[in-house]
């Protein structure tokens, strides 16, 4: 490169950087809008849908992803509540049944819970601390990519009868070798390595995105809850992912080139798989709890028009349940027989979870007493949540005592806690969540008649499945059995959880059928139809493609309360090229512009040729050092630039 | 934007690079970092969990691998910290020519270490196949055979870039920067799992 002349190119440079063009009182309004559109528009047609890097595109894509994901987990469940309903029957066999079971929780855990949070983050969390786009958004759609393909992967195995049937958590010796020999075991093994690199990637592009990105002024003790919520959620799936993923890859090494850590005849040993596979599993209940106690606080916050009571407990709780919920795992293998002292230390850690999380409830119920709670549908979903969470809260809290846990270990009884925590907890706030910002997604209000019927179909219709399960449990019934013999009295709570959960269907189908309804045919919503206090409600509904005209600026921790008739902003942002502001980690002063990577079709052809590894090494391990050279390949096309040559100021394209 | 604006500052004048925190691709290393410690931290502890079971270590009375070229490999990484601080300051300074010079250099080093690193396989006197302990060593020294891998691979693309006038950008300084702090984090983590690998068997 000796002929390249570096003074000459900075004089060109310089000049070059006299034609940039920024946002400021000079150019505003329809002006910038149409500068900015034509900066941030991704190319028509069906290359440029594939290589968008927009987080509202991916975001609706996750969500739409995962709502599918939950309709076919959905679907297993009443085939599974069908064939319960009524003893001795045989709908479906043994066999069957355990692929049921197997891919009704992991589709509900893997490729609907954790993706639709993060789903859901993806497209709000950059409306919400004010800026123009995720951190790395290509990282952000080959992330989706990922997910997609992992569950193609698993539908598509279970579709041609090699789905797996080895329970969500997958137990050696079950799962290894001698007992479950055929390809349904690695099948899961890689639908988890396809969702754990996707979550991961996503964990990483959504902490970055709050530490870096937040609009001026918006400190870290002004972030709203739902912003601190996904950062906690965001460094537990950092530290807990990573456990599941090394497990399956030991299992498939197991299974595939003989290795033996969950050998017990060449000193292996099957409580490993346990204990890595719990030290992620009970960490994932909180991955997906957590975001939904950032709904509850976003909408009761909103809907009782007044902040949320004592924000710094409310953060601090969700800063102690994630270090906390690192903490727990272990109570899931009480059966198994551990040292005294480790049931008395996860006994007490068990219960400790119990109080940060009665913080947060507590807050919300001062903050709903001290305001004047409006009663439509988001605050239904909210006041069923906690109803429904606390029961479940407390049947939890009563089984980390080892004698009782001993008692009621795999029986229904555990079947009844974990909905109650995970729909309850859950499910209940992301509805309401859907129905809050789904006038700022799609520019359309839901229809409140029919979000209400839907709201008491599913409120009622749950308690009517799974609170009998309690009795079945106590009764003796064990999980995962395909039927039972008449006379237990099991009958009757068994064919009330059936016709529980035929209600709980019904009212899922009825929310799909009114967000279609209402998308097509809705009320136009307006900028902000809930008089709410956060900036995503300070853009239009739907947001532009680059979200902001100018970027805000917040001077408190409801600025659209605090500042009723204008928008403070800051100006000086590229308007020519993709740029966006980065601000200090703590205090969020100005610190750095930086570009946006433009769309790209490289996320996609890394995703593919990742993707082909992962399937492909289920057949043969030298699948991973062969697969590795065109995955090596897109992932350097999509790094390098596509010009070599300087700009006045960096683009990514 | 429907609501009318308030115009406060304006930061044309801000920068479009810095080193260390401020980066954003430092916050996106310093995530991926912490995922491969989390893995590495726990492979160890599935190391040490298996070890627990055992009356001796290596199981069934096996003879710990061979030190030579576990030994060779640690020397050699840890003096490649001298060309890697070398760069790094370069890359800070914006000494273009310096990093031209030293990053083929550490792509040689790389190949070197995989050529050691190959007989290191060859020392550990036990298959993964054989015993949980043969799995697990072999799983710790193949997790970071992948480690230096992606950060060679990494540097050649990066060695290659800079040989272009895209070199003179900023923000490739603070990628030169970012690599050079990822190659302190690979090697690092090798003290550790050499430790586990090559001593914690002849204690």
């Amino acid at each position: 490169m000796t002929s390249y002349d570096v003074r000459a190119d900075e004089e060109r440079l310089a000049r070059e950087r006299k034609k940039i063009v920024r946002d400021g009182p000079g150019l505003t309004g329809a002006r910038l809008a149409r500068r900015l559109e034509r900066a941030w528009n991704r190319p028509p047609g069906l290359l440029g849908w594939l290589a968008t890097v927009d987080h509202k595109e991916i975001g609706r894509r996750y969500i739409v992803t995962a709502l599918i994901f939950l309709a076919l987990g959905g679907a297993l469940a009443l085939v599974m509540r069908l064939q319960l309903a009524r003893p001795d029957q045989d709908l479906v066999g043994a066999a069957r049944f355990n692929e049921l079971f197997t891919m009704h929780g992991s589709t509900m855990m893997f490729l609907f819970a954790v993706p639709v949070m993060e789903g859901v983050a993806v497209y709000l969390i950059p409306l919400i601390v004010g800026t123009r786009s995720t951190a790395f958004p290509r990282l952000n759609a080959f992330s989706y990519y990922m997910y997609l393909f992992g569950g193609l992967m698993l539908w598509g195995a279970f579709v041609l009868n090699v789905g797996p049937d080895i329970g969500w958590f997958a137990y050696t010796p079950l799962s290894g070798p001698q007992f479950s020999p055929g390809k349904r075991a690695d099948v899961w093994a890689q639908m988890i390595t396809f969702t754990e690199v996707s979550a991961l990637a996503a964990a990483v592009v959504l902490a970055a995105t709050i530490l870096k990105c937040r609009a001026p002024g918006m400190t870290l003790a002004r972030m709203p809850l739902y912003a601190w919520a996904m950062l906690v959620v965001a460094v537990m799936i950092i530290f807990s992912m990573p456990a599941v993923a090394l497990a399956s890859s030991m299992l498939i090494s197991d299974r595939l080139v003989g290795t033996n850590f969950f050998n017990a005849w060449e000193h292996g040993d099957n409580l490993l798989w346990q204990h890595l596979f719990w030290f992620f599993g009970h960490p994932e209940v909180y991955i997906i709890f957590l975001p939904a106690t950032g709904f509850v606080s976003v909408i009761v916050e909103t809907f009782c028009r007044r902040p949320v009571f004592a924000y710094p407990v409310v953060v601090l709780a969700l800063i102690s349940t994630g270090i906390l919920a690192f903490g727990l795992w272990v109570h899931h293998m009480f059966a198994t027989g551990l040292p005294r002292v480790g049931y008395s230390f996860y006994t007490a850690a068990s219960m400790t979870v119990a109080i940060p999380t009665g913080l947060q409830i507590f807050c919300w119920l001062a903050t709903m007493w001290d305001g004047r709670p409006r009663l439509q549908v988001p605050m239904l979903y909210v006041i069923g949540f906690i109803v429904t969470f606390v029961i479940g809260g407390l049947s939890g809290v009563i089984i980390a005592s080892v004698p009782l846990d001993l008692e009621l270990h795999d029986t229904y009884f555990i079947v009844a806690h974990f909905h109650y925590v995970l729909i309850g907890g859950a499910v209940f706030p992301l509805l309401g969540a859907l129905t809050y910002w789904f006038p700022k997604i799609t520019g359309r209000m839901m229809d409140e008649t029919l979000g209400k019927i839907s709201f008491w179909m599913i409120f009622l219709g749950f308690q009517l499945a799974f609170f009998p399960m309690h009795f079945s449990g106590l009764l003796g019934m064990p999980r995962r059995v395909y039927t039972y013999p008449a006379g237990l009295g099991l009958e009757l709570p068994n064919l009330l959880s059936t016709i529980g959960a035929f209600v709980v269907g019904a009212s899922v189908l009825l929310f799909v059928v009114n967000a279609l309804w209402s998308y097509f045919r809705g009320v136009a919503a307006p900028d902000n139809p809930w008089g709410a206090a956060s900036l995503e409600w300070a853009t239009s509904s739907p947001p532009p493609v680059y979200n902001f005209e100018h970027i805000p600026v917040v001077e408190s921790r409801t600025p659209l309360w605090d500042e009723p008739d204008e928008l403070p902003v800051i100006t000086g942002l590229r308007v020519d090229e993709k740029e966006m502001l980065m601000t200090t980690v703590v205090a969020a002063a100005p610190d750095l512009r930086e570009p946006v990577p433009l769309p790209s079709l490289w996320p996609l052809i890394s995703a593919i040729a990742t993707g082909v590894l992962f399937i492909s090494s289920i057949f043969s391990p030298w699948a991973v050092a062969v697969g590795a050279i065109p995955a090596a390949i897109a992932l350097t096309a999509w790094f390098w630039p596509k010009e070599l040559k300087r700009h006045p100021e960096p683009v990514l394209s | 934007m429907i609501r009318p604006v308030r115009f406060t500052e304006d930061l044309s004048t801000l920068p479009t690079h810095k080193f260390g925190p401020s980066s954003l691709t430092w916050w996106g290393i310093m995530g991926f970092m912490l995922i491969e410690g989390v893995a590495f931290g726990l492979v160890f502890a599935a190391y040490f969990f298996l070890m627990g079971h055992e009356a001796s270590w290596p199981p069934g009375g096996r003879s710990p691998p061979n030190l030579l070229a576990g030994t060779l490999f640690t020397i050699l990484i840890l003096l490649s910290e001298i060309p890697n601080t070398r760069i790094k300051v370069a890359a800070r300074e914006g000494d273009v020519p310096t990093i031209r010079l030293l990053m083929p250099l550490m792509v040689g080093i790389g190949l070197v270490l995989f050529v050691i690193r190959g007989f290191e396989f060859d020392s550990l006197n036990i298959l993964w196949t054989d015993t949980a302990y043969g799995s697990v060593i072999w799983a710790l020294l193949l997790l970071h055979t992948t480690h230096i891998l992606t950060d060679w691979y990494d540097t050649v693309v990066l060695a290659m870039l800079m040989r272009t006038p895209v070199a003179y950008e900023e923000r490739r300084l603070v990628d030169t920067d970012e690599n050079c702090m990822y190659w302190r984090y690979v090697w690092l983590l090798w003290l550790p799992v050499y430790l586990m690998i090559y001593w914690v068997p002849r204690l």
